[in-house]
């Protein structure tokens, strides 16, 4: 005998049943056990050690007491975060931390991007390779061994001091300790260790460029200049704005381990940035409350910035970076 | 495009490459200054000037540095965690990239989950005190395990296996094989290259451990060597970080702080430069790789 219609069960038509969705889902997760199984210890690691972290802020609203631990110190509020506005050593770091951060985006983001451009220029792809393989090594090397060779180059009697005495009839410059260097010797050297890896991506970028394109504009009549500003620079424009967006999210993030390093009671005043401040607060004064408020809210204002930015970036007509 | 240049335009193609000349000169100048001033003798660096090339070559420095029990120890502890902490990343990684790059249920979740990191972290203190909590403070797991997957490379890794063709995989399947065998058989075997790339990376990171190695690790015993580089260099305590297990003492003349400094600076480099070659064959791809979706 035929079923009639209003006989079949949403089943047999090949739909879930209501209040079945639960179990189809564990039926799929029970399907695929083997690509769980390979994906757990990842998914334990990003639990653990990148998302435990993050509810661990919530000490940034208590006076965090290690014996009495997460969940049992006392709530204070926004205590902390009021804080963070009314201390002016906290107000000085900030201020640090963004004039340096505007230094290395005035400053080193361009030089990656003019290098790239020289790069592209260049047509003997043997005498590219090799310069290429240059700029491109001081990236892997440790911000250890980027401030310790600044250190002993710029010694009072070291290589760059002597130089300037012998030629320059200066007086030895005390690099290193003097607050006004601080920023111009960081800036530099992240000039020496990414402005050339910097390179990659705009290089990526502009091999995919049609050679036609040049053809043409020489066909127009357009010398080398012209055809860099009409053809080479918008080809990189997206990447320029995505490199951006980036940048500002961010913003206060300006590297701990290179500045850590060129720290010293001399130029702390104008040398100490947020991360900085926080390691020396939390992990060394063990104020951790406090400590976690000043890192949490450098990292709200990074994902505000960076959605911000992005949102910015559609509007104009850019890719934006989701 | 030679022919198509103008005078001023070859010109313009000669003062370029000079440029670029300077440029790599000027980038290499501390690596060769780091060399010569690592081999010079003790009386030559204190008389000299400006030395742009040693009278003599001589070994103190290194004789120096190498005569330190706390130096070769810290190597030592150095080559572990680079060896241990790339294996477990490369495996974690290559794991949970598989996973991602198949249509697993909730992909998407998943993704998500991975891309967030980028945008927001979770802080120092945060991650301090997890890292305590999960009893990891002055153990090595310290520097291995709270760095096993780098986002970044997760993310190009399963890039990398979703070009791999769907037919050799589906091939598996109809034969019976699960996801593991899959993974194993076909997949692994096939990554080689990516493995390789990763592998280096994480080595590359491995070895120039300091931060975390600042953070966790309060014996001494356990430093790695970028920890002691900065403490002989930077801090300028050379002598004092040499000193431990020296038969002879101090007794002699130790040669001039600067001069170990670079020596153990370019000790410390060595490794680097030697996975430089392998490094740069891959480290292009990788990032066009990432590049695609941006």
């Amino acid at each position: 005998m035929l079923k009639t219609e209003n006989t079949l069960t949403p089943g047999e038509l090949g739909l879930p049943k209501p209040g079945r969705y639960r179990k189809t889902a564990f039926k799929r997760i029970w399907k695929e056990r083997y690509l769980f199984l390979l994906m757990l210890p990842g998914l334990i690691y990003f639990i653990v050690y990148r998302y435990v972290p993050m509810l661990g802020n919530i000490i940034a609203f208590q006076d965090f007491n290690v014996f009495k631990g997460f969940l049992h110190s006392d709530w204070v509020g926004f205590k902390h975060f009021q804080k963070i506005f009314e201390d002016p050593e906290v107000l000085q770091v900030l201020w640090n931390t963004i004039l340096l951060s505007f230094l290395q985006i005035v400053f080193a983001f361009p030089i990656s991007i003019i290098l790239a451009l020289m790069l592209n220029e260049v047509r003997n792809e043997g005498f590219k390779r090799v310069v290429q393989s240059i700029v491109y090594l001081p990236h892997f090397l440790s911000w250890v061994v980027v401030v310790g060779l600044v250190t002993v180059l710029l010694k009072s009697d070291g290589i760059v001091n002597q130089f300037l005495q012998q030629a320059f009839g200066m007086e030895s410059i005390p690099f290193m300790q003097s607050p006004g260097w601080f920023m111009p010797l960081i800036v530099l050297e992240v000039i020496w260790k990414e402005s050339g890896w910097g390179t990659i991506i705009f290089l990526a970028a502009l091999s995919g460029v049609n050679p036609d394109l040049y053809e043409a504009a020489v066909v127009d009549g357009a010398n080398r200049w012209r055809q860099i500003w009409h053809i080479t620079l918008p080809a990189i424009r997206s990447t320029i704005v995505i490199l951006l967006i980036l940048r500002l999210g961010s913003v206060l993030d300006v590297g701990f381990e290179q500045i850590f390093l060129m720290l010293n009671p001399f130029n702390k005043e104008v040398g100490e940035v947020l991360d900085t401040f926080v390691y020396f607060k939390g992990v060394q004064q063990s104020d951790f409350s406090f400590a976690t408020a000043v890192g949490l809210f450098k990292s709200l204002v990074g994902l505000i910035l960076v959605v911000g930015a992005n949102r910015l970036a559609k509007r104009f007509g850019e890719q934006g970076i989701y | 495009m030679y022919k198509y240049m103008s005078r001023g335009e070859k010109l313009g193609s000669l003062i370029n490459m000079i440029l670029l000349i300077i440029i790599a000169l000027l980038m290499l100048f501390p690596f060769y200054y780091m060399i010569i001033i690592s081999f010079t003798s003790f009386s030559e660096f204190v008389q000299s000037d400006i030395i742009l090339w040693p009278k003599k070559w001589v070994l103190d420095s290194y004789e120096f540095i190498l005569g330190s029990k706390s130096f070769i120890r810290s190597i030592g502890v150095t080559v572990f965690i680079t060896v241990v902490s790339t294996i477990f990343s490369l495996i974690l990684t290559a794991m949970m990239a598989y996973a991602l790059s198949r249509d697993i249920y909730g992909q998407r979740f998943w993704m998500f989950m991975v891309l967030f990191t980028f945008i927001f972290g979770a802080g120092i203190i945060p991650t301090y005190l997890v890292i305590k909590e999960t009893h990891l403070l002055d153990t090595y797991w310290a520097l291995i395990i709270p760095t096993a997957i780098n986002s970044y490379n997760l993310i190009v890794f399963r890039e990398f296996m979703m070009s791999i063709p769907k037919e050799l995989t589906e091939a598996a399947l109809i034969d019976g094989g699960n996801d593991l065998n899959i993974f194993t058989r076909i997949i692994l075997p096939l990554s080689k290259p990516a493995l390789a790339a990763f592998g280096l990376f994480y080595a590359v990171s491995g070895w120039n451990t300091y931060f975390n190695a600042l953070l966790y690790i309060n014996d001494p015993s356990k430093w790695t060597v970028q920890v002691v580089l900065r403490q002989i260099v930077i801090l300028d305590q050379a002598t004092t970080a040499l000193s431990e297990g020296r038969l002879n003492g101090l007794t002699q003349n130790p040669p001039p702080p600067e001069t170990i400094g670079m020596a153990a600076i370019l000790i410390a480099t060595i490794p680097i430069l030697i996975v430089y070659p392998f490094l740069q064959k891959h480290f292009a791809k990788g990032v066009m790789l990432g590049s695609v979706k941006g």
